[in-house]
């Protein structure tokens, strides 16, 4: 036990490992918070679609060859979350299926773009590593570091700010309509939020758990919790605790980041669930 | 009675196309008008328009007086997404004030005040903890018609408030709604193709891809659409 303790001393000297806690545990606040709408909203998915349009957009600026991809992977993913969340309203093409068309189409043609252009050795190291995040959080750079906070608090800040007009437009956006909110605007700011914590996440447990962040937490709260305000503070706290546990753990034990990041998300919703059959048993 | 809303010769439907033209009608206040059609009669097409979810195709709708668009209540028909909602009766009653906030980001104690006189006048102020997901038809109903309240007290329109209720909690509500009326003085309009809806009414406007009646109600029940209207559903009903 001592042993483990001075391991992680000796790795939190390091600053790459504390940029990665930074980062990991304000990604995993942020995506708790939306994460909560969004699976209200019936959006689940909207997060494995969006890192899978990041994911084409960043072999684009791989082929390309631009040194900054953020450039190209930030508009291309928020334009695609505002086309997703707005045809939900208005649909031809229904939301589930929108999502999954423009995730697999995007995950197709990013593929493709690399392995025919790439002049990377290694493509499917290359792919792998953007797909399951294995190492980049630990590569993060002191500029990656302070937009991420950036981001983390113009997010924090509109969802303090807008939090009862969340609730309304997603509770029921028709009424929120009809007595005069603007859920369109919301609507939209919901959309470019997600899109920025989405490629925000990727940089942690990559494209492929993305999803796992934004639905597990939520999912958990509303197991036991039965107000909006419980559901939110509750999944916010479960994300940044299996965030911070996960990141040590797979420090300890040189395990994948983000797959012990969601396998701790995992466990916790499993308690959850558990914990809920039993109130449910006991109050009967 | 001074007149609150006037629609001449309007035209509504979708994405510029009309479902219904020339519907012509009026609503003073402590009206209760019944909007009465089958389903896909165009109600609910008719009803968005009044709350300016959807723009009108053609004709004038105009709100007099002091009444204008926001001044409505809506209770809608409740969505799949509320059924396992988790938010507990006062987070909802109190969204209905949120327009009354505007920019500002937090409710001020008038507004929560309001909320809790509306879920007394409801008889749901005991509710106000509960989780709405666990509450019966009925009392889910009573919460979306506070929260109505909570936004506008002048006219309530009613999106077929009855679905999915037992008789008796139909009955309750349709009774809750009349005292509304009666009582507070508040303008009701409602959608329905329930026949009980017509016994509270004051005003009928009946529409089947074309305004059939308007007028009121002793003038409906004696009119030969009226008749056969009622007729229909009775039969129905028995079979």
């Amino acid at each position: 036990m001592k042993e483990l303790f001075e391991t992680l001393r000796f790795y939190f000297e390091y600053p790459f490992v504390q940029y990665a806690m930074i980062v990991g545990l304000l990604i995993a606040l942020c995506s708790s918070l939306l994460g909560v709408t969004l699976v209200l909203k019936r959006y689940s998915f909207i997060g494995d679609g969006l890192s899978h349009v990041a994911f084409g957009a960043m072999s684009v600026a791989i082929v390309v060859g631009i040194a900054d991809r953020m450039i190209i992977i930030l508009p291309v993913t928020v334009a695609a979350a505002i086309l997703l969340l707005r045809t939900g309203q208005n649909a031809k093409i229904k939301g589930d299926a929108a999502i999954a068309m423009i995730s697999v189409g995007a995950l197709a043609i990013g593929y493709m773009l690399i392995n025919v252009f790439s002049k990377s050795a290694n493509v499917s190291a290359d792919v792998c590593s953007t797909l399951f995040g294995s190492t980049s959080i630990l590569t993060l750079t002191k500029n990656e570091v302070l937009l991420c906070i950036g981001m983390s608090v113009i997010v924090i800040l509109v969802f303090l700010l807008f939090y009862h007009k969340i609730f309304a437009i997603t509770f029921d956006q028709d009424f929120a309509m009809a007595t005069g909110i603007r859920a369109n605007v919301y609507n939209f700011m919901i959309a470019v939020v997600t899109a920025f914590i989405i490629v925000l996440a990727m940089n942690l447990v990559g494209s492929l758990l993305v999803s796992a962040l934004i639905i597990f937490p939520a999912l958990s709260a509303m197991r036991i919790f039965k107000s909006f305000r419980n559901v939110i503070i509750c999944s916010a706290i479960i994300s940044v605790a299996c965030a911070g546990v996960g990141l040590v753990l797979s420090i300890l034990f040189s395990t994948p980041v983000g797959s012990t990041i969601v396998t701790a998300d995992l466990a916790v919703f499993f308690l959850f669930s558990l914990v809920s059959f039993i109130m449910r048993k006991a109050a009967k | 009675m001074s007149v609150q809303l006037k629609c001449r010769s309007a035209a509504i439907g979708y994405d510029g196309k009309a479902v219904i033209k020339n519907i012509d009608f009026q609503v003073s206040s402590g009206d209760y008008l019944c909007i009465l059609g089958e389903n896909g009669a165009g109600k609910t097409t008719l009803m968005k328009t009044l709350l300016g979810l959807i723009p009108l195709i053609g004709g004038e709708l105009e709100f007099c007086g002091n009444m204008s668009k926001s001044k409505i209540g809506y209770l809608p028909q409740q969505t799949p997404v509320q059924r396992d909602f988790p938010a507990s009766v006062s987070e909802i009653v109190l969204s209905g004030c949120l327009s009354r906030c505007g920019i500002r980001p937090y409710y001020k104690a008038k507004e929560k005040e309001l909320a809790l006189s509306i879920m007394k006048r409801l008889s749901i102020e005991k509710l106000s903890s509960c989780c709405y997901r666990e509450l019966s038809g009925g009392q889910q109903q009573r919460v979306l018609l506070a929260r109505a309240l909570c936004a506008a007290r002048k006219m309530l329109i009613l999106d077929e408030p009855v679905t999915g209720l037992d008789p008796r909690a139909a009955h309750e509500m349709y009774e809750l709604i009349s005292t509304l009326n009666r009582n507070d003085g508040t303008t009701i309009i409602m959608i329905s193709h329930d026949v009980n809806a017509v016994q509270y009414a004051t005003h009928i406007l009946q529409i089947g891809r074309t305004q059939l009646f308007f007028g009121e109600k002793q003038k409906y029940l004696e009119s030969s659409v009226g008749m056969s209207f009622l007729q229909n559903i009775d039969t129905e009903a028995f079979i």
